[in-house]
């Protein structure tokens, strides 16, 4: 067996007398796409924040690569190789879609203090951000204005920040959220080849993209891991069908 | 629409054909108010920085206009009466000298830009704007009660300071002094703009959550930003106080703030030359509707609402037809 990229270890998150996270041990291995799927309310977001750095657990431990990131914050754990996309898209709108991803090239090289030579001069933020672009189909619209792009577009441009970043995990909020069947097919596609570059910890929404794609699904319930397993296990589970998936599944 | 360098162009070549009028026409009091629009220009192009690229809406620099200023009255009075400046643990002579003078008033308020900076923006929105006010009205209190160098009377300093090979007394040589390094605060002010530190720093402004999430720190870059805008707005404090020959307090003041806000507004925020625009009217206004009645903000409100109403690109965005400042 392979050691984790990514692994919780007892991750609790109180909010007074709410517990949003209960005790959540999951972890992602090389290769794999882990979904985390549940109900409105379950908690999700609310692991993501723990798991990229957003919010501080109360107990529990974040483990990336092996080595133990918990106090780290959100920038500290973005370099130690967490690529993470944001379930409503946060793209800087007044600017290209070229500068958004050269933001992640820039992020990269963690080098922001330059102050005088004119970033678009600079080939090699340049290449990064391009080829990540192409990847994701963006690179005729690179000189656009990233308000004007589509929807679809814009979760494209989500996941090519993140790409710019060369991350060892990647965190990803309902990359197909609010995507027609053909984006969400199109995505479905993409996420599938990049799982051989790093594994994907992914929270959706889109039963059909889940099946699809997903290596384990971990089911979340009330901040609880009700539980892991593979497609097939969790669609023939009756503890799953009750909580969240209902009669239709 | 017009390109927006060609009306850059047009900005510097009409404060320049303006100042070609006044040395013909013999007119040095026309030099003195084009000055005053480089100098507050300057300021404002300091802050344009912080605000416009930054998004960091500061109505708390007049703080380091007036750090500029008294650096400029403190070195100057001690100079103008030959005793040395006891600073505590050692001393230091007065100085005359310009450069030193300048100098002496960038850092003074980069420092003060890193220490107000570092508290003011653990807050975002109006508290920021809250934070700095009072941050500005802290300094505004204590030069009032600084007695040793004029208390709430200001500190008058008899000789413009000297700068080497100029006669600085002539109207014009000081003015192209002023004029000269307004082209460099632009020019870095155009070079940071498109840097990558620029890039980061817009992106903070829009999404700081991605900016961390791509491993930057969003507060760092406001406050290297806040540093650098300081400093450029503390050094036209120090020519502002050279151009009057006069400190006080009115210069800590936070209408002066206010001013510094409303000339970017006016011309376009995060634009080049939204600073200069804005003080070119702000200046013409002053003296002419100032000349006709003593109520002439009030013309300046108005010019202000419909700009906030109807061009929010500012004047600059009305010509170039484009609202934003950004692509």
């Amino acid at each position: 067996m392979s050691e984790p990229v990514l692994a919780t270890h007892g991750l609790c998150k109180r909010f007074g007398a709410l517990t949003a996270t209960d005790d959540v041990s999951i972890d992602l291995k090389p290769g794999e796409i882990h979904a985390i799927i549940g109900p409105n309310g379950a908690g999700k977001s609310t692991l993501i924040a723990q798991i990229c750095g957003g919010l501080a657990s109360d107990t529990g431990r974040v483990d990336l690569l092996g080595r133990d990131v918990s106090h780290l914050d959100t920038q500290a754990r973005a370099r130690a190789g967490l690529g993470r996309t944001f379930q409503i898209s946060a793209l800087a709108m007044e600017d290209t879609v070229l500068d958004n991803v050269t933001l992640g090239a820039l992020g990269a090289t963690a080098r922001p203090w330059r102050f005088w030579q004119p970033v678009t001069k600079n080939a090699a933020l340049k290449e990064t951000a391009m080829a990540a672009l192409e990847r994701v189909g963006l690179a005729s619209d690179a000189d656009k204005r990233t308000a004007d792009l589509s929807h679809g577009q814009r979760r494209q441009l989500e996941v090519a920040v993140a790409l710019t970043l060369s991350p060892r995990a990647f965190v990803m909020d309902e990359p197909m959220a609010g995507l027609g069947a053909e984006g969400s097919k199109q995505m479905t596609g993409f996420l599938d080849t990049l799982r051989a570059e790093a594994p994907i910890l992914l929270v959706e929404h889109d039963m059909d993209a889940v099946f699809a794609l997903a290596d384990r699904i971990s089911v979340l319930v009330y901040g609880r891991v009700i539980a892991t397993g593979s497609v097939d296990d969790i669609r023939q589970s009756d503890e799953v069908r009750e909580a969240y998936l209902g009669e239709s599944a | 629409m017009i390109a927006e360098r060609w009306i850059n162009c047009a900005v510097i070549a009409g404060i320049l054909a303006v100042l070609v009028y006044a040395l013909v026409a013999d007119e040095p009091f026309t030099i003195t108010l084009l000055t005053r629009v480089v100098i507050l220009a300057l300021a404002a192009v300091g802050l344009n920085i912080a605000l416009g690229i930054g998004g960091l809406v500061s109505l708390g620099h007049a703080a380091f206009f007036g750090l500029g200023g008294y650096a400029m009255g403190v070195l100057a009075s001690h100079a103008q009466t030959f005793t040395p400046l006891d600073l505590g643990f050692f001393t230091l002579p007065g100085t005359k000298s310009m450069p030193i003078i300048w100098l002496v008033a960038v850092v003074v308020s980069a420092l003060a830009a890193w220490v107000i900076g570092l508290l003011s923006l653990r807050t975002t929105g109006v508290y920021f704007i809250m934070i700095t006010l009072a941050f500005g009205q802290m300094f505004f209190y204590f030069s009032i009660s600084w007695s040793a160098y004029g208390g709430e009377d200001g500190l008058s300093i008899f000789v413009r300071n000297s700068f080497p090979a100029l006669n600085t007394l002539v109207p014009v040589q000081f003015f192209g002094l002023c004029f000269v390094l307004l082209c460099f605060a632009l020019l870095l002010f155009h070079r940071l703009k498109a840097s990558p530190f620029g890039l980061a720093l817009n992106a903070a402004r829009q999404v700081p959550e991605r900016v961390e999430t791509v491993g930057l720190n969003p507060m760092r870059l406001k406050l290297v930003a806040f540093v650098i805008s300081g400093a450029i707005t503390g050094l036209a404090g120090a020519l502002f106080a050279d151009l009057n020959r006069f400190v006080s307090p009115t210069m800590f003041s936070w209408q002066l703030s206010g001013e510094l806000i409303i000339l970017i507004i006016i011309g376009g925020v995060g634009r080049l030359m939204g600073p200069v625009v804005g003080a070119c009217l702000f200046v013409a206004l002053e003296h002419w509707l100032g000349g006709l009645t003593d109520f002439w903000h009030v013309w300046l409100g108005v010019i202000l609402l419909m700009i906030v109403l109807f061009a929010r690109g500012g004047l600059i965005g009305l010509l170039t037809g484009k609202e934003g400042a950004h692509v």
